[in-house]
């Protein structure tokens, strides 16, 4: 028998990335039995995702690490531009720009940390399996479940659910013994990322460089991380030896020409990377779905890989719950395939032009990109244009089968589809008072709908920042997903239209699956 | 809250009171600069003066207005030195 017997799982996760293992969480806290395999034995070191956005702290914040991430974080808001040799940045911008939030913008902190606070969390429900070492070798579909062959140290076995998830990364064997395959963009660039330590009193910010002397094939990103370490990442071309590359002396001038002579560091990790901005053509096949990398890849620019990653967790875990409990139809699946692409496609089409405003691949895009930055040191105007990186923001789903569209006219406040804004309330926040179930949030007027937990503004102190933040009057409700997402909306809405809403958002007007 | 507003057309009317001066300006701008630099300049007017106009179905009328009064698509490019 595999170790950690498990009868019968509902869902099985492939891969325990962070992806993987926010899935388990999510699924664990709500009670559901799950058997993550993970082809490794240990958490890799390395270097990899580093910043976490603030949507991805929300949510880590519902699963209960938020607070143990950002205590050992390092907090960023504020990113700095600079082009050439210019010693001052050519401007600057905050990622909150909306204050009084639980958490902040960013923090940078080691993806191994962040496995690591998922896996001590994971460790307090009996009801998640994590089977370390276990390669998944085989995949058999069947109507209404899909079985995987697992191969481990004991031997080789078979394990059926009604669900799979596939969550094994960018090479996904999943994917390939599916036949898949991606779509879309390979960039002809190499990259070095550099993780050194050192001891600095430098400020907590995104420094980000065109063109500067230190590195005369491109841009430069310089990034602070937790324990000393700093990320130095350098656009190194095409046309390189890679493995040349990262040798310690190789490397060394573009450290010294970024940090200067007089700093001792050390290595941590050297490494030369390449990027795609691609994705599958459907995350959901049959019983089995695909999250995270495994579905889509962007160029690192931006933080999209990992943040988009946690989404697609945040997107699929309320509703494999809802079908698990028999309290929604198995299609409402085919709205996590809907609204994973609508993100994965925002996430290519920012880091696509982020990378292509960064590396032109034309004259003229090389003449527009010179423009801009010579423009945007004296005239503010054309510093929106300088894209050094679109940073992770929550993607919305107004069209979304689950999304009831306004009825009524809303001059502010959140759109359907939208995430939630968080806000004071009472003496804490509105994110904690949201939770992970349907909310109904009223400003008074008495409405009670049947699965739905309200919560009444009118009954709490300290509200005025949610009324105002979301531009609720007198008798107005929003309703909230169990993802923090808004539903829909009103200023003075009937029973009828709020039951009818809930339908909605439970995928009564959702596509059949493939 | 949602009205729908009829874009505004381009207007190609010739609006340059002094065309002569207007198009003088333009070639002087361009004095002493090598191609690449001229490129830029030209890059640049365009960037300030799509920020001016500051309508993004004005300037793709304008895009589509220069695209199409070429003499020659791109796949089709003759020496003409």
């Amino acid at each position: 028998m595999p170790p950690g017997d498990l009868a019968a799982p509902e869902v099985i996760i492939v891969g325990g990335g962070p992806v993987g293992l926010t899935l388990a969480l999510d699924l664990g806290r709500k009670g559901h039995r799950v058997v993550v395999l993970n082809r490794f034995d240990f958490i890799a070191a390395g270097s990899k995702a580093i910043c976490f956005a603030k949507r991805s702290l929300d949510i880590m914040d519902r699963l209960g690490i938020g607070q143990r991430m950002i205590e050992k974080g390092v907090i960023w808001n504020l990113g700095k531009v600079f082009h050439s040799d210019a010693e001052d940045p050519l401007f600057q911008f905050d990622m909150l720009p909306v204050k009084d939030q639980k958490n902040p913008g960013f923090i940078n902190i080691q993806q191994y940390y962040v496995e690591e606070y998922l896996v001590d969390a994971l460790a307090d429900y009996s009801n998640v399996d994590l089977r370390w070492g276990h390669e998944v070798v085989g995949l058999q579909h069947h109507d209404d479940s899909a079985a995987v062959t697992v191969r481990c140290a004991q031997g080789e076995y078979s394990i059926t659910a009604p669900w799979v998830i596939a969550g094994d990364g960018s090479k996904s064997p999943m994917r390939q013994m599916l036949g898949l395959d991606f779509e879309g963009r390979v960039f002809e660039d190499n990259f070095l990322i550099a993780d050194v330590k050192f001891t600095e009193d430098r400020p907590s910010e995104r420094w980000f460089w065109f063109d500067p002397p230190f590195n005369g094939a491109g841009s430069a990103l310089l990034h602070k991380q937790p324990d000393d370490v700093w990320r130095l990442d350098f656009q190194l071309g095409w046309d390189i030896d890679r493995d040349a590359a990262i040798l310690p002396e190789n490397v060394e001038p573009y450290v010294r020409g970024m940090i200067g002579d007089d700093v001792e560091f050390e290595e941590e990790w050297y490494s030369v990377y390449t990027f795609q901005c691609r994705r599958m053509r459907n995350f959901v096949h049959g019983r089995v779905i695909f999250i995270g990398d495994a579905a889509h890849l962007v160029s690192p620019f931006g933080a999209r890989g990992c943040n988009g990653g946690i989404a697609d967790a945040d997107n699929l875990a309320w509703k494999l719950d809802l079908i698990l409990n028999g309290d929604a139809a198995p299609n409402l699946i085919a709205s996590y395939d809907y609204e994973a692409i609508v993100t994965a496609d925002e996430n290519i089409l920012n880091s696509t032009r982020s990378t292509d405003f960064m590396t032109p691949k034309s004259t003229m895009s090389h003449v527009f990109r010179d423009a801009v930055l010579e423009l945007a040191k004296d005239h503010q105007f054309a510093r929106p244009f300088v894209n050094s990186g679109r940073l992770s923001t929550p993607v919305s789903y107004p069209q979304s089968p689950l999304t009831t569209p306004d009825a009524d006219p809303w001059g502010g406040g959140v759109m359907p589809g939208s995430p939630a804004l968080d806000a004071a309330l009472g003496d804490g926040w509105l994110i904690d008072q949201l939770g992970d179930e349907f909310v109904l949030m009223t400003n008074g007027g008495g409405i009670t709908c049947e699965g739905v937990r309200v919560l009444d503004l009118a009954e709490h102190e300290n509200a005025a920042a949610v009324i105002e933040r979301y531009g609720l009057t007198d008798g107005g409700a929003y309703l909230f997903r169990p993802d923090q997402y808004v539903a829909a909306r009103w200023h003075s809405p009937s029973l009828d239209e709020v039951q009818r809403a809930f339908q909605t958002a439970k995928g009564a007007r959702s596509g059949s699956i493939n | 809250m949602a009205q729908s507003i009829e874009p505004q057309a381009i207007d190609t009317s010739a609006r340059i009171n002094r065309p002569d001066d207007m198009y003088q300006m333009l070639i002087d701008a361009h004095a002493g600069l090598d191609d690449h630099g001229s490129m830029k300049l030209n890059a640049k007017l365009v960037l300030i003066l799509a920020n001016h106009i500051g309508d993004m179905d004005i300037l793709a009328q304008a895009i589509d207005l220069a695209r199409t009064s070429a003499p020659y698509s791109s796949n089709r490019q003759q020496d003409v030195s």
